[in-house]
């Protein structure tokens, strides 16, 4: 007979690794009141540490599959692998803003308290099993990040980043909430796989159904990007702290693409054939957004923010050829993404130094002659960012676009490898100026070990994904076999 | 006996008044008074719900949807005393530093 | 029959309120009528037997939410209200798109069914329903009813820290 505080152990084990994010991100608050404004990067460390800890609890309950607190809540493989991408996203973040925050004078420790209770957002989002936990866990995740892209108070780019990001993130989830609210009419209750079993059997030439899709659609294209909802990213993602940037341009984006692939693909499974159009119109267009938009941008930022569009328009296209394929290759995409997008905001952030903003592209001329090393990851990052053979992001896009062929969409396949080729011009355009202009001055880059390792985990992760990526592939086909 | 459909109505037009809010003023407290009306346009559909369906999860979401909409007026709120104090504006249309 | 009329009445109210919200040149006067809103949302929630959520609607948005607005709003006191214009100049392409919008909303949701519309049998409750909802919150929704204290806890330091006077920075 168990005692009650093993009871109460074994009932809690599902949720342990987002316990230990809150938790470490609760002694954070704490830690913060004794530690003095010099030493606030023991807070930083502190948070990786804390990261890894929950990295390690995922991995060792691994082998638990179920659903679980009345069914609101999923352990399985699928969400796990998601949380290793979140926990990648969120420890890749916390090494490229120790020392940035110390350049911008804002270290204060409830930026790494908010990045760890953002984190734990989006580990909801990919374990929801429920429509409410999924609300709550994309509020929290979103809430979290409002007011860290508002965190340089003292700046105005900084403040109108937060009040637009805000605005249209309550915005989307208010449209999000009203979809809910119609599903949960239509099926009578708010659990997933509740509303899988009413669409199974539901008349589906019942309007509100298509009403409620869009409503999802039109919310979660907010969240990753998706043109015609883009309006948003440059602004965004310029007026931010560039930490944050990166971040932002990781976790949240996966996180959603976590939500798009369990809802469209598994709940949403009755309606596949329209789904198929709508994500299909709305991964092209975003592609042509983000791509076309990206070639008149001077400033990096924005270049990047255009960027992570048009990728979301990538990872759009495995989600209209659905199936284990394009579900397994939209997993390995935005795991990939947040690595190479990762590393290539960790060069902008070399840049960053007192005094001196880096953000503009013409701020990388000569780089090559003046620091190599940065020139080369940067030449590294940009490379796989267009997709050339063999770094990583040729792999994820070549599974990618494989999927929607093999989907019969030939034609989304045919408009991404033309857009891919598009996006060679401006990621080029950045390499171009790194090593045929001359620099201006002689650029003195911060380099801390921090950064330094963050950006030596990318580049690793980039060069040795894109030479063997069969094993991660298997691996995401393996999670994703329990869901579909 | 009240059908469950004028619920329905009401609630979708106090949504779209809410999007018009949004989408039209230039008063950031408007714009975010706007976002309120379109939570309780959700709100009144998820009672409705819950009462026809016998269910009560419905209610418990609403509760959530409140939190929530606290916390958010609050974070909100903060962004904007910021804003007027940096900038002195509470218009959105002149929140413009960044363009191209 | 006079539920139907309660419920009329209600919906007069609460749309009427909602576009003079929108409409307000005061942001005062905007939150007067959201409070005016709020009293009549939670009515309806009375003739859906939602009596608690009535009370929470009543206290936490129309007591706490709503306050903070209004301190905020007279914080700032912005003065301008009188002479800047009101709406961005999309607004007519905007209040047509809303129409536009509203139309074909009630339009799909007339012509769709709701499973739960059939059994049209309103929900019966032993008293007012508060022991079942706290069941269900504590037993089934533990989970997001932890994340949703976690989100407050958010929400006090994004605004503490955002709204605090600059003493150290």
């Amino acid at each position: 007979m168990p005692t009650l505080y093993q009871q109460f152990m074994q009932s809690m084990m599902p949720i342990l690794p987002e316990a230990i994010v809150i938790i470490v991100g609760l002694t954070v608050l704490v830690f913060d009141f004794f530690i003095e404004k010099e030493r606030k990067s023991l807070l930083g460390w502190y948070s990786l540490a804390g990261i890894t800890i929950a990295a390690y609890a995922s991995y060792t309950l691994m082998p638990m599959s179920g659903v679980f607190f009345g069914g609101t809540f999923h352990f399985d493989p699928f969400a796990t692998f998601f949380n290793f991408v979140f926990y990648i996203a969120c420890g890749l973040g916390i090494l490229v803003s120790i020392n940035y925050l110390e350049v911008e004078d804002i270290h204060r420790g409830e930026y790494y308290a908010l990045m760890l209770f953002a984190t734990s957002g989006m580990m909801f989002m990919a374990s929801a099993g429920d429509l409410i936990i999924l609300y709550l866990g994309l509020e929290l995740m979103a809430l979290s990040i409002y007011i860290l892209a508002g965190f340089m108070r003292g700046s105005n780019r900084s403040n109108e980043a937060a009040i637009k990001y805000l605005i249209l993130g309550a915005f989307s989830s208010g449209i999000m909430l009203y979809g809910m609210s119609l599903l949960y009419g239509l099926a009578g209750t708010t659990n997933l796989s509740g509303i899988l079993a009413f669409l199974r059997v539901a008349d589906l030439s019942n309007p509100v159904i298509f009403l409620a899709m869009i409503m999802l659609t039109v919310s979660f294209g907010f969240k990753v990007a998706a043109a015609p909802f883009h309006m948003w990213v440059p602004d965004v993602y310029e007026g931010a702290p560039t930490s944050v940037t990166a971040f932002m341009s990781a976790g949240p984006k996966v996180a959603g693409f976590a939500v798009l692939l369990r809802v469209f693909l598994y709940t949403f499974e009755p309606l596949r054939e329209h789904s198929t159009a709508i994500l299909a119109g709305l991964a092209v267009l975003t592609m042509a957004v983000g791509n076309v938009m990206a070639l008149s941008q001077t400033n990096i930022k924005r270049m990047l923010a255009y960027s992570s569009i048009a990728h979301a328009g990538y990872a759009l296209v495995g989600l209209a050829a659905g199936g284990p394929d394009g579900a397994a290759s939209v997993m390995l995409y935005v795991l990939i993404y947040a690595f190479m997008n990762m590393g290539a905001f960790g060069v902008v952030i070399m840049l960053r130094k007192a005094g001196e903003r880096g953000e503009e592209i013409s701020d990388f001329a000569g780089l090559g002659k003046t620091n190599k090393t940065a020139a080369f990851l940067m030449l590294i990052f940009m490379f796989s960012l267009t997709g050339i053979p063999p770094l990583a992001g040729f792999i994820g896009k070549f599974y990618i676009f494989k999927s929607a062929v093999q989907a019969g969409l030939v034609w989304l396949a045919v408009a991404g490898v033309l857009f891919s080729a598009i996006s060679a011009y401006f990621y080029l355009r950045v390499i171009m100026v790194m090593y045929m202009h001359e620099p201006k001055e002689s650029i003195e880059l911060s380099s801390a070990p921090s950064l330094a390792l963050a950006l030596a985990i990318s580049v690793t992760a980039v060069i040795v994904i894109g030479v063997y990526p069969t094993d991660l592939l298997n691996y995401a086909r393996a999670s994703i076999a329990g869901i579909m | 006996m009240i059908p469950l459909s004028w619920y329905i109505i009401l609630s979708a037009a106090l949504f779209t008044i809410g999007i018009v809010g949004v989408l039209s003023r230039r008063n950031i407290f408007i714009i975010l008074m706007s976002m309120e009306l379109m939570l309780n346009a959700a709100n009144i559909n998820l009672v409705a719900f819950s009462h026809y369906s016998q269910t009560l999860t419905g209610q418990i979401f609403v509760m959530f949807v409140i939190t929530v909409a606290a916390a958010e007026a609050a974070v909100a709120l903060a962004i904007i005393i910021l804003l007027s104090r940096n900038r002195g504006s509470i218009y959105v249309d002149e929140f413009n530093i960044m363009k191209g | 029959m006079v539920n139907q009329v309660i419920f009329f009445y209600f919906a007069v109210v609460i749309l009427a309120s909602a576009i003079l919200t929108i409409t307000q040149r005061n942001p005062i006067h905007s939150v007067m009528f959201m409070l005016l809103l709020f009293f009549h949302i939670a009515g309806v929630f009375v003739l859906l037997n939602a009596e608690f959520l009535a009370a929470v609607q009543l206290i936490v948005y129309a007591g706490a939410i709503l306050i903070l607005y209004l301190f905020v709003v007279m914080l700032l006191n912005v003065d301008r209200e009188s002479t800047a214009a009101r709406a961005n100049r999309f607004w007519p392409w905007m209040a047509g798109f809303g129409v536009v919008i509203a139309a074909e909303v009630i339009l799909l949701i007339v012509r769709g069914t709701f499973p739960s519309e059939a059994g049209q049998q309103p929900m019966r409750l032993a008293g007012s329903g508060v022991k079942e909802l706290g069941e269900l919150l504590y037993q089934k929704y533990l989970v997001p009813f932890e994340v949703a204290s976690i989100i407050l806890l958010v929400g006090l330091v994004g605004a503490v820290m955002l709204a605090k006077k600059r003493a150290s920075d």
